[in-house]
């Protein structure tokens, strides 16, 4: 036999999982809630997710082709899902530029500016966000109204969120008996008829998602899971302390990004803790501080700023927490 | 419920395609190379010179220390010669070369077919004569089987565990073995319970065998204290530490050995050898070797012995297929990779596996650590692979110790399950090396 064979060390087999597939798995997930968003906000919400998902492309490509003068790696569906996921952060009224300059700060400075895919700290679609609800306070946070405002883009008409409704009645010293009459029932919630962010209106789409994203083993449940345990713990000892200056549990996890934010912002892989252990005290962080910048902070919602808090901790959390050692000798 | 090890694991595709072949005899081959070291340890000190004619079973090479085994000749024929031989990996390695002349057995050596089960040695005995037969482990670790029976002062053993796991993919030379020699196991059990001083033993064996199991729990009947227990189907399950966690929830710490947990694990390949060296006095000459891949012919179980080119098992197989690409000495998670066919079959080959062109190349890897977490949830020892990686590729040895990569057992599995197909394996190997030279150094 003349032939060489490849000698190569162990293991000689590979399950075949890849960055793409796991990528691609995020946005086939992403997909129910997509369709929900267009029934619910139609044009507006079509012209902001595929000017989002373009120009997170765009940026990646141009950044690591002329700045990092690397190969451009847009195909392995990072950049996709942030585009996607930075759409589901905004209102679908948001003027086309604003979503341009979101984008250049999510990829520019959120991701690439760290080094790209694997070493940023904060959650680059967050940072994208953030960025934009702070510089543009007004745009960021008028939200079309759904169904109403299915054939409309800019000159949607516009309502207060479900949160936004319930702060200002409580600010304004109204009981929840009261307020109630205003808000959603919990089954409208649940079917995302209410104002609100493109993605984090329907519980019901993004929880399909949350059993693709377990059944394809893309995920695990220890984060999205935490954090709705703590949330609704929380708010449910304030809720049996004063149901009268509190909304009940379901109201909180229905509302929101709670569902948007915890299971698919919350365990982005670069960004989150990397074992169960760390997940646990990840995921109790972002439901605390969730909770109380909606109950005692100057914002309706805070979950995106509770997952950047927690992501600044993920180095600490890596380092400190172990996973339990097989054979640890116990002194 | 079925038992398991709980930390970790993966379930790579079986692929065990020769599982329903019988074991049959390799024919002799014309020329058998065998290396002095085929075993953990002190390679062995050949005691024969170029020209000797040597029987099949005649001491060829001596153990040269506590932690060494001894080499039986595998044929009979003339020694010729004792010049360094390429072997399977690579390089040249001192090993003794016999020309095949006839098939002429050592008088002493009892070759009938018939099982016997009546012994009246004593413990030391029997340790005596496994470290006479050159018996090594052979699952494929290939440590000498008598250093684990002697037990070290101030320790005891209360169960014997006896590893019919076989989780690597592809390989069915134990499944076979269970199957069709299982009185012979059962006195080997029975001689490494005596040897030991326990009254229990315990065999795992992992439920995608069921024949075997309901095979073994039959004949272990007509035993004392043998128990034979199915386990659920997961790598590595055969690790060991991995394997006592199953079956009866001790922990090995860190750095210690099974018989600080009470217990001593031995394969069942390594068992079958201890019943005919002590019963039978016949050395360890020959093994069950699985031959096996997606494209050869004829996939199948042989009894091979020591020494037999792998070019020999290939071609009774059916062949070399045209698209091979790749052939490894072993399992597809822990084997290794020879460059070529020509050398031989050592104590520690359970299979050889042919992989096609197109599974023979790794993929490429992507360019960066996603940091998903996947290798941390596998890790059977609870580390955290994608770390012990970056650690040992900036040598960072110090933080690497305290994370304990000595604890690694190299089974693959990160790199196995790693979505950027990074070889994360590669560098923790290099890393713990480095870690034992170093902690090796402070000792002296």
């Amino acid at each position: 036999m003349n032939k060489l064979l490849v000698v190569s060390a162990s293991p000689h087999v590979h399950s075949g999982e890849s960055t793409p597939r796991l990528m691609y798995n995020v946005v086939l997930a992403l997909i129910p809630a997509l369709a929900v968003t267009l029934f619910y906000f139609g044009l507006g919400a079509l012209i902001i997710t595929s000017i989002s998902i373009v120009s997170c492309l765009f940026f990646e490509f141009l950044i690591q082709k002329f700045l990092l003068k690397v190969k451009p790696t847009i195909s392995d569906g990072s950049a996709l899902v942030t585009g996607l996921i930075l759409a589901f952060n905004l209102p679908s009224n948001l003027p086309w530029w604003i979503v341009v300059i979101g984008a250049l700060v999510a990829i520019g400075v959120g991701k690439m500016s760290f080094g790209g895919l694997g070493s940023n700290p904060f959650n680059p679609a967050i940072v994208g966000r953030v960025f934009l609800l702070i510089s543009f306070p007004v745009q960021m946070t008028s939200w079309p109204l759904p169904i109403e405002s299915r054939m409309s883009y800019i000159d949607a008409v516009t309502g207060a969120t479900p949160l936004a409704i319930v702060k200002e009645g409580l600010s304004k010293g109204e009981l929840m008996s009261t307020i109630s009459d205003q808000i959603p029932s919990h089954m409208q919630l649940f079917m995302g008829a209410m104002g609100g962010s493109l993605g984090e209106i329907a519980a019901f789409a993004l929880l399909i998602g949350f059993v693709w994203l377990l059944l394809t083993r893309v995920i695990t449940w220890h984060i999205p899971v935490s954090i709705f345990a703590t949330i609704g713990v929380f708010t449910g000892i304030l809720w049996l302390i004063n149901p009268e200056t509190n909304p009940d549990p379901i109201f909180h996890l229905l509302t929101g990004g709670v569902m948007l934010g915890a299971i698919f912002m919350a365990t982005d892989y670069v960004t989150s803790p990397m074992h169960p252990k760390g997940m646990w005290i990840f995921g109790i962080g972002i439901g605390l501080i969730t909770v109380i910048i909606r109950v005692w902070g100057a914002y309706p919602e805070g979950i995106s700023f509770a997952i950047l808090i927690m992501n600044a901790f993920v180095p600490l959390i890596n380092r400190y927490v172990k996973p339990s050692r097989f054979g640890e000798v116990i002194k | 419920m079925l038992k398991t090890f709980p930390k970790g694991g993966v379930h790579p595709p079986e692929n065990k395609f020769s599982a329903s072949k019988p074991i049959e005899v390799l024919p002799l081959p014309e020329r058998v190379v065998i290396p002095i070291s085929q075993h953990i340890g002190a390679p062995s000190s050949p005691v024969v010179a170029k020209g000797d004619k040597v029987k099949v079973g005649q001491l060829i090479a001596k153990s040269s220390g506590f932690v060494s085994a001894n080499i039986h000749s595998s044929v009979s024929g003339t020694v010729e010669s004792l010049d360094p031989v390429l072997d399977s990996t690579g390089y040249k390695k001192p090993a003794i070369t016999i020309t095949v002349e006839g098939d002429e057995w050592m008088p002493e050596i009892d070759r009938t077919p018939d099982i016997r089960k009546e012994f009246t040695l004593l413990a030391e005995e029997i340790i005596a004569k496994v470290n006479e037969a050159g018996i090594v482990g052979l699952g494929g670790a290939t440590f000498p089987s008598h250093v684990k029976l002697s037990i070290p002062k101030g320790k005891k053993a209360d169960v014997l565990i006896i590893n019919g796991v076989e989780c690597e993919p592809y390989l069915t030379s134990d499944h076979r073995l269970m199957l069709e020699r299982a009185d012979d196991l059962m006195v080997g059990i029975m001689l490494l319970k005596k040897a030991l001083g326990v009254e229990r033993a315990m065999v795992g064996v992992e439920n995608n065998k069921p024949d075997a199991i309901a095979h073994l729990k039959t004949v272990a009947s007509g035993y004392k204290g043998i128990e034979v227990y199915a386990l659920k189907v997961k790598y590595p399950q055969g690790g060991e530490k991995q394997l006592i966690k199953a079956l009866i929830n001790r922990e090995v710490p860190s750095g210690g050995l099974p018989i600080d947990v009470g217990t001593v694990v031995h394969n069942v390949g390594t068992t079958l050898a201890v019943y005919e060296a002590v019963q039978k006095n016949k050395p360890l000459i020959e093994r069950v070797v699985t031959i096996t891949g997606k494209d050869i012919k004829n996939a199948g179980n042989y009894m091979v012995r020591i020494g037999t080119p792998i070019s020999k098992l290939i071609e009774v197989a059916g062949g070399l297929p045209e698209n091979t690409g790749k052939v490894v000495n072993g399992g597809p998670m822990m084997g290794k990779a020879i460059n070529s066919i020509d050398s031989p079959v050592t104590k520690g080959t359970s299979g050889v596996i042919l992989f096609p062109e197109k599974e023979s190349l790794r993929g490429a890897p992507q360019p960066s650590c996603i940091r998903c977490g996947k290798c941390i949830i596998v890790c059977a020892m609870g580390l955290e692979p994608f770390l012990l990686n970056r650690l040992s590729q900036r040598k960072m040895f110090d933080r690497l110790e305290m994370e304990r990569v000595v604890d690694c057992m190299e089974c693959g599995s990160c790199s196995y399950v790693c979505p950027a197909k990074l070889p994360l394996l590669d560098y923790i190997r290099l890393g713990k090396a480095e870690v034992f030279a170093i902690i090796r150094a402070r000792k002296n």
